[in-house]
């Protein structure tokens, strides 16, 4: 088999048109996994034990099943029960979702290496609680927290291809197009694995900057 | 005067722990107490209480003229609600063992940003009255270095000009200098000293520094197994003690000490 540059150029358009579809859904899918992550790890925190023990099921039942069965799922058994959804929309949901399970492991790590004092002190001056989160736990708690999700940004970039399988023309459906049309899986297989490389090591390369920026704050005693 | 604290037979244990036993206690507006005893007896949680940090199980603790831990409700006593024991909070202000400053803020930030919050103050307002109180604490050349550029002893009185910053009616000091290192201990007391002298709030002190409980209190409790032992003018707890197992403590402590 050789290599042919006509292959190459042909598909490019597609594979550019492909790879915005790619960077939105990983943009979109990584929004849902924040907010929806921070949410989970302060309700975990929360006093009332049929929350936590509920979230906790939850979130296992979720990390402990494959992306692709869960994509299916939302995508070709919920229209039986009346619930229509984008492929598109269901497939950043699906990512958001499944990738909130790990991320509030991130925002609770980060919360529990906020002391407890910082908390009373927070008391002691009468702020309420919105007031301690905003003011005094989150600004601590969040630039460890940065390095850790910017890899776990990276993980839902390689992990978009899976939207292909529910009709997604993602920069790997739109390579696969090109490949089923023409027979030949060489050139946009490979031009595939290009810009998801091109993609990910420059960003691995900020997130490990971003770890050496952002230690956690010293406390002197 | 009034009493500005009142316990009234507050009883709180920790699991099979009982820390405090019925404890009774009166502080007049404008005391300053020293509160003295071995580990565990309870001196902390007092405070704890006050600053409500800690439930109380059984009893009443009553601050300014209020009921701390409950409120009437038609004439029926309820336990205190959010709202409530956020309006009492505000008479109470409290210096900890371990500072608890905020580390991503600078010291000034530290005293600004709750006179800002919760006083309501403008930002000049609570700059201005930061930087009087880090006079008063003598630390002006300091006020933007972060805490952990400072040592313990200044950070300790940073956190006191925060907690004086916010002007409450009763100060908490908890062994707030039993995480400092010895030749960092009379920078903190001496700040005490000047407050206990020239204010009228009302302050109470958990401390093992027995020669300042001495000359910083109007009145020393010595506690032991969740009950004030003995309690009188800093002279005569001291000098001279009626309860054995005072002078047992004192004793040992002395010559912990030397």
């Amino acid at each position: 088999m050789n290599w042919s540059w006509d292959h190459a150029y042909a598909v490019l358009p597609q594979l550019l048109k492909g790879l915005v579809i790619t960077i939105e859904a990983t943009i979109v899918a990584s929004l849902i996994a924040y907010v929806l992550g921070l949410a989970i790890a302060i309700l975990k925190m929360s006093k009332s034990k049929s929350m936590r023990v509920s979230l906790y099921w939850i979130t296992e039942f979720i990390r402990r099943t494959p992306i692709l069965v869960q994509l299916y799922v939302v995508f070709y058994v919920l229209p039986d029960f009346g619930i229509f959804l984008e492929a598109f929309t269901c497939g950043v949901i699906v990512l958001g979702v499944h990738f909130s399970t790990y991320t509030s492991e991130v925002f609770r790590a980060g919360i529990d290496n906020v002391s407890k004092g910082q908390w009373e002190a927070a008391k002691s001056l009468n702020y309420n609680p919105y007031q301690a989160w905003k003011y005094v736990i989150l600004p601590q708690a969040i630039p460890p927290m940065i390095p850790p999700l910017a890899n776990y940004l990276i993980t839902m970039f390689k992990e978009t291809p899976l939207l292909a399988f529910i009709t997604v023309v993602e920069l790997f459906r739109a390579a696969d197009q090109y490949s089923n049309s023409y027979y030949t899986y060489l050139e946009p297989m490979t031009l595939v694995g290009v810009f998801f490389l091109l993609v990910s090591i420059p960003s691995a390369m900020i997130a490990m900057k971003l770890e050496k920026k952002f230690k956690p704050i010293k406390v002197a005693r | 005067m009034n009493n500005i604290i009142q316990f009234e037979n507050v009883s709180k244990s920790f699991g099979d722990l009982k820390v405090l036993n019925k404890l009774n206690l009166e502080v007049k507006d404008g005391e300053k107490l020293a509160l003295i005893g071995p580990s565990g007896s309870g001196k902390t949680t007092i405070l704890r209480i006050l600053m409500t940090l800690e439930t109380i199980d059984d009893g009443f603790v009553s601050v300014n003229g209020e009921y701390l831990w409950h409120e009437k409700n038609n004439g029926k006593i309820i336990p205190a609600s959010e709202n409530h024991l956020h309006k009492m909070r505000n008479h109470i202000g409290m210096v900890f063992q371990q500072f608890n400053l905020f580390p991503h803020l600078t010291a000034i930030e530290n005293v600004e940003q709750p006179q800002i919050l919760i006083k309501k103050r403008t930002k000049p307002e609570a700059k201005e009255k930061a930087e009087e109180l880090f006079n008063l604490v003598g630390l002006n050349d300091k006020k933007d270095h972060y805490p952990h550029e400072l040592s313990g002893g200044q950070q300790q009185r940073v956190a006191i000009a925060r907690a004086l910053a916010m002007e409450p009616k009763i100060m908490l000091f908890d062994e707030v200098t039993s995480a400092l290192d010895p030749e960092l201990v009379d920078e903190v007391l001496t700040v005490l000293r000047k407050l206990a002298s020239d204010t009228d709030t009302t302050m109470l002190t958990v401390t093992h520094e027995m020669n300042f409980a001495r000359e910083f209190a109007d009145r020393v409790l010595f506690f032991d197994g969740g009950q004030i032992v003995e309690s009188g003018k800093p002279e005569n707890i001291f000098s001279n003690p009626a309860e054995k197992r005072t002078k047992e403590f004192l004793k040992k402590f002395i010559n912990n000490v030397n």
